[in-house]
């Protein structure tokens, strides 16, 4: 290599191109929650491009109620070395803490999660002290943007997780890529006003409003149970989808899994999404959002 | 010929990057899911994603053997990350059902800079790309373990193989699509243009 230059040894890890860039590598793909290595496993062989380790999923945090906490560092240990795709695990908004145990335990992204107990009612996690990158929820266009300056790498709608209905995910979702639409016919005098009225740094929304999207990568997240609700996500513009409950909750989650990563795929193709929804088996029951009371919605938890 | 069509193999990753490095390249550029959507193409980029998951995909919709095809054809097919996985002849740290297209003699071994705290970006010298160094952002990268006769080494780091070129297949370990800078791109650009 004596005519080339040398390269420089000079490496940098966490930078946002780095953690931005990871997500980009999910494009196109579902997240799907597990509980255990062997249920990590099914996800992986069903084609997930990720897996979420966590304790209980949402519909068993529902139901037990209590608080819902980060995982024992074991079973995140045990899903790590079951499969060879990224493996997420979630911290409780603000609990900072755990978000450091899950960097030290080398998950390859944190969602900092309203569907666990929140342990700071005012703050975030600082996300840009981490070099493993975050996932946040969002329900609006400002409240992504907060989450993107305070250093998430990845934006999810929080939907209304472990209900088995997309009601809230397809609102979330509708609402930002609303709102996203609304910025692009802004001029430079009235993104001040919309900054304000965001409740989002001025450069962000600026940034929306030329690149006529999120400055990072905007997955669906909460209710998805079936192949045409993740292919809807797709439709309405999420760039990937999360599945909690709705395959280990359903009578064959191999089967359901398999169904929903190849309909994610082919989401604007209603031949392949009928072919893969026959014979299931039994979605989830689900839960009626408007009959959940306040205090049980998980989609109010972050601000 | 002055502007080339070029897929990209849009199962699953970072697809939309790609098509907006091959269309600043001078390339026409279209993502591809189907077989009968490679027929008219003059060329292929594999884009990173997740190597499992992509070569899932690709036996399940029928997608592996027209793309085997594609690539003994002979037209120009371009790996970044997962894509450089799915042209390497042969796979480490991998599943042992982890299908591949293959297309260079090499050895791959899967995220073999670590997981994702792991990842970095940092300059690299690459033989045949003019104007310095290129950035490389390295997620979860794999790195080229060894390399047969026929494939020609572009650019290592820190001691790895991170690209190659055998005939008319380039894989790099990195990911120029992530960056502005279209350098490689234009660079695989010219071997579809020569090879057509």
């Amino acid at each position: 290599m004596s005519s080339t230059p040398t390269t420089p040894q000079h490496p940098e890890t966490g930078t946002a191109r780095v953690k931005r860039g990871m997500a980009e590598q999910l494009k196109g793909g579902v997240i799907m929650d597990v509980v255990t290595p062997e249920e990590a496993k099914i996800a992986e062989d069903a084609g997930a491009v990720a897996v979420m380790a966590l304790e209980r999923v949402p519909a068993d945090i529902r139901k037990d109620g209590g608080v819902a906490r980060m995982s024992d560092p074991d079973m995140i240990d045990g899903i790590i070395d079951a499969v060879s795709i990224p493996v997420m695990a979630k911290s409780r908004i603000g609990h900072f803490v755990e978000a450091q145990v899950l960097q030290a335990l080398g998950v390859d992204y944190i969602d900092e999660s309203e569907v666990l107990t929140p342990a700071d009612e005012v703050n975030h996690s600082d996300k840009w002290a981490f070099t493993t990158p975050f996932v946040c929820g969002a329900t609006n266009l400002g409240e992504a943007l907060r989450r993107i300056a305070e250093g998430a790498a990845m934006i999810r709608s929080k939907g209304e997780a472990g209900t088995g209905n997309v009601v809230e995910a397809v609102r979330h979702l509708r609402q930002i890529k609303g709102e996203i639409a609304k910025l692009r016919g802004c001029d430079n005098n009235e993104l001040y006003a919309a900054a304000k009225e965001l409740r989002a740094p001025f450069e962000l929304v600026k940034e929306v409003a030329e690149l006529g999207k999120l400055p990072v990568v905007l997955f669906s997240a909460g209710g998805v149970a079936t192949p045409a609700d993740a292919a809807l996500m797709r439709q309405l513009g999420a760039e990937g989808v999360f599945v909690g409950s709705g395959i280990f909750k359903s009578g064959d989650p191999a089967k359901r899994a398999a169904a929903i990563v190849k309909a994610t795929t082919f989401y604007d193709d209603p031949k392949v999404v009928a072919d893969v929804s026959r014979n299931l088996g039994e979605a989830m029951v689900g839960i009626n959002c408007d009959t959940l009371p306040e205090a049980e919605r998980y989609a109010n938890r972050g601000w | 010929m002055t502007t080339p069509t070029i897929g990209v193999l849009a199962l699953q990753g970072d697809v939309r990057e790609h098509l907006v490095a091959l269309a600043a390249a001078d390339a026409l550029a279209r993502p591809v899911r189907r077989p009968e959507e490679l027929d008219d193409l003059d060329g292929l980029v594999i884009p990173g994603g997740e190597s499992t998951t992509m070569s899932k995909l690709a036996v399940v919709f029928g997608m592996l053997e027209p793309l085997r095809d594609f690539v003994r054809s002979g037209r120009p097919v371009y790996g970044t990350c997962a894509g450089m996985i799915m042209v390497a002849d042969k796979l480490l740290d991998a599943r042992a059902d982890q299908e591949t297209l293959g297309g260079v003699d090499m050895i791959v071994r899967r995220n073999a800079f670590g997981r994702q705290n792991e990842s970095f970006e940092a300059a690299v010298d690459m033989t045949g790309i003019p104007g310095g160094p290129v950035h490389g952002i390295f997620i979860r990268a794999p790195w080229v373990e060894s390399t047969g006769a026929a494939a020609e080494v572009l650019a290592r780091y820190d001691g790895h193989t991170v690209a190659v070129r055998q005939g008319n297949v380039l894989a790099t370990s990195f990911h120029p699509e992530l960056t502005g800078d279209h350098r490689v791109h234009a660079f695989f650009v010219d071997m579809v243009r020569t090879a057509a």
